[in-house]
């Protein structure tokens, strides 16, 4: 099995399925001949030809636009927003295009389509190339929003998205790119949508994140568990679908929940999280739900120490999750 | 001074990057901003320039190498120092500086504070999870000692708690503390039941890999739940009292062998302890009782059990009516019990039916012991092992059989003084023993 | 050259389709004066761009993408007058939406006519996907989206233009300028005097026509379907023309134009000029006018009478097709 970095495992994910299916087109701001700012569709030009792997005009909401229309005229598009703090131009076409188009034509029409999105701070993005984008998304019925943590998940749902007959937002955190990486099989798999994953088990207080900062979390668990602090880390991969019941689960195993996201606290994913625990666990609850998220300022500011006290780090984890355990 | 330059980080989510090629070599003379090296990373190929002009003095990373970004790859000799301290340079910002300490606390406020402010204390405060464990297993959280933020409460505390095997002992409803009036003299001080309950849980056993675990047995389990029951409900009070038994020695001595041969068993000091008990019930009404919440029961039968050891554990077979025998009856039922008990032949009406209990601890060779009250009854009884000892009579010092005789009582429904008058019962009874005591 | 295609029954076929189109129109004013029908909106005047564009298309098989105006455009491209009845009362056989969307947000899958919202102009970047889609399929088809000119202010109309242009696009935007946008004169939603003059900004040719006369629409459109087909790209066509009604039933144009105004334009109603012109140059026989006319009355009545008798959604199904599975 093959070791890969977050971004490689997209990028062979891309090509495996290219190859599987002709359908599959890649467009979107100079993922063609550029192979991408981030180098994710790095080949796949050389490969796939012009046809399939297009460099679009400079215009969000025509690359999701179209990608609508060439989904439903049979294509499986896999446009790519350049920086997911770009889409704005396009939420109205994800929102109340793409996300309805099969509940307002009564199941008649359908829109498989993928979008992938680099998202996340940490990166000396500033304002504009660091924001956490999910919630806005997966507030919409219709729409599925999935982050993965690993090589390994990157690659199966990414292949899950692509197969999915519903719009899909595939958000790609940009410092786990390079940093992350993990061994990933060859042959062909997914990765159901909806679906979280136990990271990791533990006794006594349950983590509930994704996307970077599961990585994060278990750098937290692992100091923890010096202090004979046993840490559970619930990895949601799917922000919507929610997997409901594996989040019940873990917060009656262990009664302690702490929520961690990158994005911002207030309408994040945690809100959602914990209100489902709220509702459907209460009983096994043995400490308030504790949420530990980006702060409600605009966005994450660029001078590093700015960023620095933006960003939700291991250390911040670890803190929270000690004074959870001990309350 | 020698600065280190540092592979910077060229792009974001760039983590490492490539020597391409050296522009300058030790010995070369350089400005600042000049070019030094190239250096590929998978974003973008770039130039790396000098952070300081001077003279290259190392390179630390050769062409086709590959460093995280942050590692030193060169030096560059300052324009007139002489060497010796370096000072680590990035070519670029480096990727995320420590924030400066000023920086680090006025950040802080604005980090998202946990939903959580505990308040000062949270003792009597209990979450959901505590009230529902707590309610199932009928235990009352304000009796459990809390080992969470501020004396709180936790869930696993509770489930420690219940995994006690007491569990009516935590139904029952803390009474209040009730107001002992012991004379000075009575033993420990009665502990209140509410604190009882709130013993922390046993520790959980440490298993070795060599260690072998026995599962309990039913009569292992019977005996555990009872000593249990006992001693975390019953507020035990202890005291003792020397028996000067050298003419009840003489007296069996004499008997004996004339005993042996007409009743066909040996006799022993238990009828006459067992006698003396009786007399002492008598002389006590209250110990032959039982505790009954809010009130106390008087028995009117007088049946004392007999703790007996057996090869499958502690048994206590009863001897019914106890005050109608005379020692030889006394002798002849307790040692058929004890015989039928150590062949497992006892009934079950053998083994219920106890008012009292009298504990022969004195054939394991102990002079003092801390009985465990055979709950509900009110008072157990132990004769210790007879020992000749220095005892002072008349102010003159003489050799003596003596035995001493403790009880542990249920401070509910006597206090020391009625237990102290009890035992003295006993003790006058067995000094009173003479040549001429009838044991018919 | 494309007038070479248009036999008499294929006019007859036009005529009717666009009256067709106005006594439904008028129906469903009706019927919601009556309070039978929350909102309707008309064709009412737009007939001949709609049926004359729409029938210059491989019909079923091309796409097109219309906006809430083009009842006539939906007929012509095989909707019946009961699907249009059952889609304004919000019945459960609804084919554009099961009862889920407002009147006049067309879609039938059957028939390549693609589900639209009411977001003015997400649909010009549709049709430019769907022809993306027919480039790299090679499938041969046509896209049409349609839209009225105050939607060309929009950025996706803009978007959609340039996408189609760069990537030449087998995709022809129309644009059924009827001079308002509600009540915003077109002089206020750009400053030059044409639609078609911004083609040029993108690389595409931008062609006015007559919108109330439906050969001529019909003309135009064939000659940008086969440039589409030929794979030299995008066309902007805008048909001149104007709305007779309110722009709902919810709406009073007189607050915005003229009575006079509206006067002058009726004296080019598309379906009046077109039915003397087809009598004039006999294409057409009084006799077939009156059949004609009859059977619109009667389609109109069967389709209404059916729809109001149709079942209501069941409130069961608000969850459906909220996703494929």
């Amino acid at each position: 099995m093959a070791v890969m970095s977050y971004l490689e495992a997209i990028r062979e994910t891309l090509r495996q399925e290219m190859r599987h299916d002709q359908r599959i087109i890649i467009y979107g701001e100079d993922v063609g001949v550029r192979g991408g700012v981030f180098r994710v569709t790095e080949g796949l030009q050389k490969e796939f030809g012009e046809d399939r792997v297009i460099d679009s005009p400079l215009a969000e909401a025509a690359i999701i636009g179209t990608a609508i229309g060439a989904a439903v005229n049979g294509l499986r598009p896999v446009p790519e927003i350049q920086f997911a703090d770009f889409i704005f131009p396009a939420f109205n076409q994800i929102v109340q295009e793409a996300a309805r188009i099969r509940y307002r034509s009564n199941g008649e029409f359908g829109v498989p389509l993928v979008i992938r999105a680099p998202f996340g701070g940490g990166v000396h993005g500033a304002l504009y190339h660091s924001q956490s984008v999910e919630a806005f998304f997966a507030h919409v019925p219709g729409l599925k929003v999935v982050i993965p943590s690993t090589p390994y998940d990157a690659k199966g749902l990414l292949a899950a998205a692509i197969q999915d007959e519903d719009p899909v937002l595939y958000f790609e955190h940009k410092a786990a790119y390079r940093s992350i990486k993990g061994e990933v099989p060859e042959e062909r798999y997914i990765i159901p949508i909806g679906k979280a994953d136990l990271k990791r088990p533990g006794k006594d207080l349950s983590i509930i994140t994704y996307g970077l900062m599961v990585s994060y979390a278990q750098k937290a668990a692992e100091t923890l568990e010096k202090e004979g602090i046993s840490v559970e880390i619930l990895d949601l991969r799917s922000i919507r679908p929610l997997d409901v019941e594996m989040i019940l689960e873990t917060a009656k195993r262990t009664g302690k929940v702490l929520i961690v996201h990158e994005d911002n606290l207030t309408g994040g994913i945690g809100g959602e999280v914990s209100a489902l625990i709220a509702e459907h666990a209460l009983f096994d609850l043995d400490a308030p739900i504790m949420r530990l998220a980006g702060p409600d300022v605009p966005a994450m500011p660029y001078s590093p120490p700015l960023e620095h006290a933006f960003m939700v780090t291991s250390d911040k984890i670890t803190e929270a999750a000690r004074k959870l355990a001990k309350f | 001074m020698a600065e280190v330059v540092l592979m910077p980080q060229l792009g974001e989510s760039v983590t490492e990057g490539t020597i391409g090629q050296w522009l300058k070599k030790v010995g070369d003379p350089v400005e600042k901003y000049e070019s030094l090296l190239e250096v590929t990373t998978d974003k973008v190929n770039a130039e790396v320039p000098a952070p300081i002009g001077g003279t290259i003095s190392k390179i630390l990373a050769e062409e086709g190498q590959t460093v995280a970004v942050g590692t030193p790859i060169c030096e560059i000799a300052a324009d007139g120092a002489g060497g010796g301290e370096t000072a680590a340079l990035a070519a670029e910002a480096p990727a995320a500086p420590a924030p400066s300490p000023s920086a680090a606390p006025a950040a802080e406020p604005q980090a998202p504070q946990p939903a959580t402010a505990p308040a000062a204390d949270l003792r009597g405060r209990y979450s959901p999870a505590v009230r529902r464990l707590a309610e199932e297993n009928h235990i009352n959280p304000d009796s459990v000692a809390g080992t969470g933020a501020q004396g709180r409460v936790t869930r696993d505390d509770i489930l420690l708690a219940a995994s006690r095997p007491q569990k009516q002992a935590q139904t029952a409803p803390a009474p209040a503390p009730v107001a002992v009036q012991a004379p000075a003299a009575a033993a420990a001080p009665a502990p209140a039941v509410g604190t009882a309950a709130a013993a922390p849980a046993p520790a959980a056993a440490v298993i070795d890999p060599d260690d072998q675990v026995v599962p309990l047995s039913s009569i292992r389990k019977v005996i555990a739940d009872r000593m249990m029951r006992s001693k975390v409900t019953v507020p035990h009070a202890w005291l003792m009292m020397e028996v000067d038994v050298t003419p009840l020695v003489s007296l069996r001595q004499s008997l004996k062998d004339d005993f042996q041969a007409r009743e066909g068993i040996s006799l022993t000091y238990m009828p006459f302890m067992l006698r003396a008990v009786v007399q002492a019930l008598k002389a006590v009404p209250a110990m032959n009782a039982q505790w009954n919440g809010d009130s106390i029961v008087l028995k009117k039968h007088v049946n004392i059990g007999m703790a007996t050891a057996t090869d499958r554990g502690l048994v206590v077979p009863v001897i019914k009516d106890a005050d109608q025998k005379n020692i030889v009856g006394l002798a002849k039922a307790s040692q058929d019990l004890v015989k039928r008990a150590r062949t497992s032949r006892l009934t079950m009406d053998d083994l219920t039916g106890g008012t009292f209990t009298v504990d022969n601890t004195g054939a394991i060779g102990t002079v003092l012991t801390y009985p465990i009250i055979n709950a509900p009854e009110v008072g157990i009884v132990t004769m210790e092992a007879i020992v000749k000892r220095p005892v002072v009579i008349q102010d003159m010092v003489a050799i003596r059989s003596m035995m001493n005789v403790c009880i542990s009582f249920d401070h509910r429904v006597v206090d020391g003084a009625e237990a102290g008058k009890f035992v003295q019962v006993i003790k006058q009874t067995l000094e009173g023993i003479g040549p001429s005591t009838s044991i018919y | 050259m494309a007038t070479l295609n248009m036999t008499p029954e294929l006019l007859k076929e036009m005529y009717y389709t666009m009256a067709l189109s106005r006594a439904l129109d008028d129906r469903m004013w009706i019927l919601n004066r009556q309070g039978r029908a929350p909102v309707v909106y008309s064709a009412n005047g737009h007939e001949a761009v709609q049926v004359g564009s729409a029938m210059a298309l491989n019909r079923g098989e091309d796409w097109i993408v219309p906006y809430y105006r083009d009842l006539a455009m939906v007929l012509a491209y095989g909707m019946t007058p009961r699907e249009v009845m059952l889609h304004l009362l919000g019945r459960a056989d609804d084919p554009n939406s099961g009862g889920r969307q407002m009147p006049a947000h067309w879609g039938l899958k059957r028939r390549h006519i693609l589900t639209t919202g009411s977001v003015v102009a997400t649909q010009d970047v549709h049709a430019a996907g769907l022809a993306l889609a027919s480039k790299v399929l090679k499938d041969g088809r046509v896209s049409m989206a349609s839209f009225g000119e105050g939607s060309t202010s929009q950025g996706e109309f803009h978007e959609a233009l340039n996408f189609a242009a760069v990537h030449k696009l087998p995709v022809i935007f129309l644009n059924e300028n009827n001079g308002y946008a509600i009540s915003v004169p077109a002089r206020k939603q750009m400053a030059i005097m044409d639609v078609a003059a911004k083609a040029q900004g993108y690389g595409m040719p931008g062609v006015i026509v007559d919108g109330n006369d439906p050969v001529k629409v019909y003309e135009v459109t064939a000659e940008a379907a086969d440039r589409a087909r030929r794979g030299e790209g995008p066309t902007l066509i805008e048909a001149k023309t104007y709305r007779f009604v309110p722009h709902s039933s919810d709406d009073d144009d007189r607050a915005y134009r003229s009575r006079e105004e509206v006067a002058e334009w009726k004296k080019r109603d598309p379906v009046i000029t077109f039915e003397k012109r087809l009598l004039d140059e006999k294409v057409m026989t009084a006799e077939e006018l009156k059949t004609f006319q009859q059977r619109i009355k009667d389609e109109v009545n069967d389709a209404t009478d059916f729809a109001e008798k149709a079942a209501l959604p069941d409130p069961a199904t608000l969850w459906r097709y909220v996703y494929a599975d």
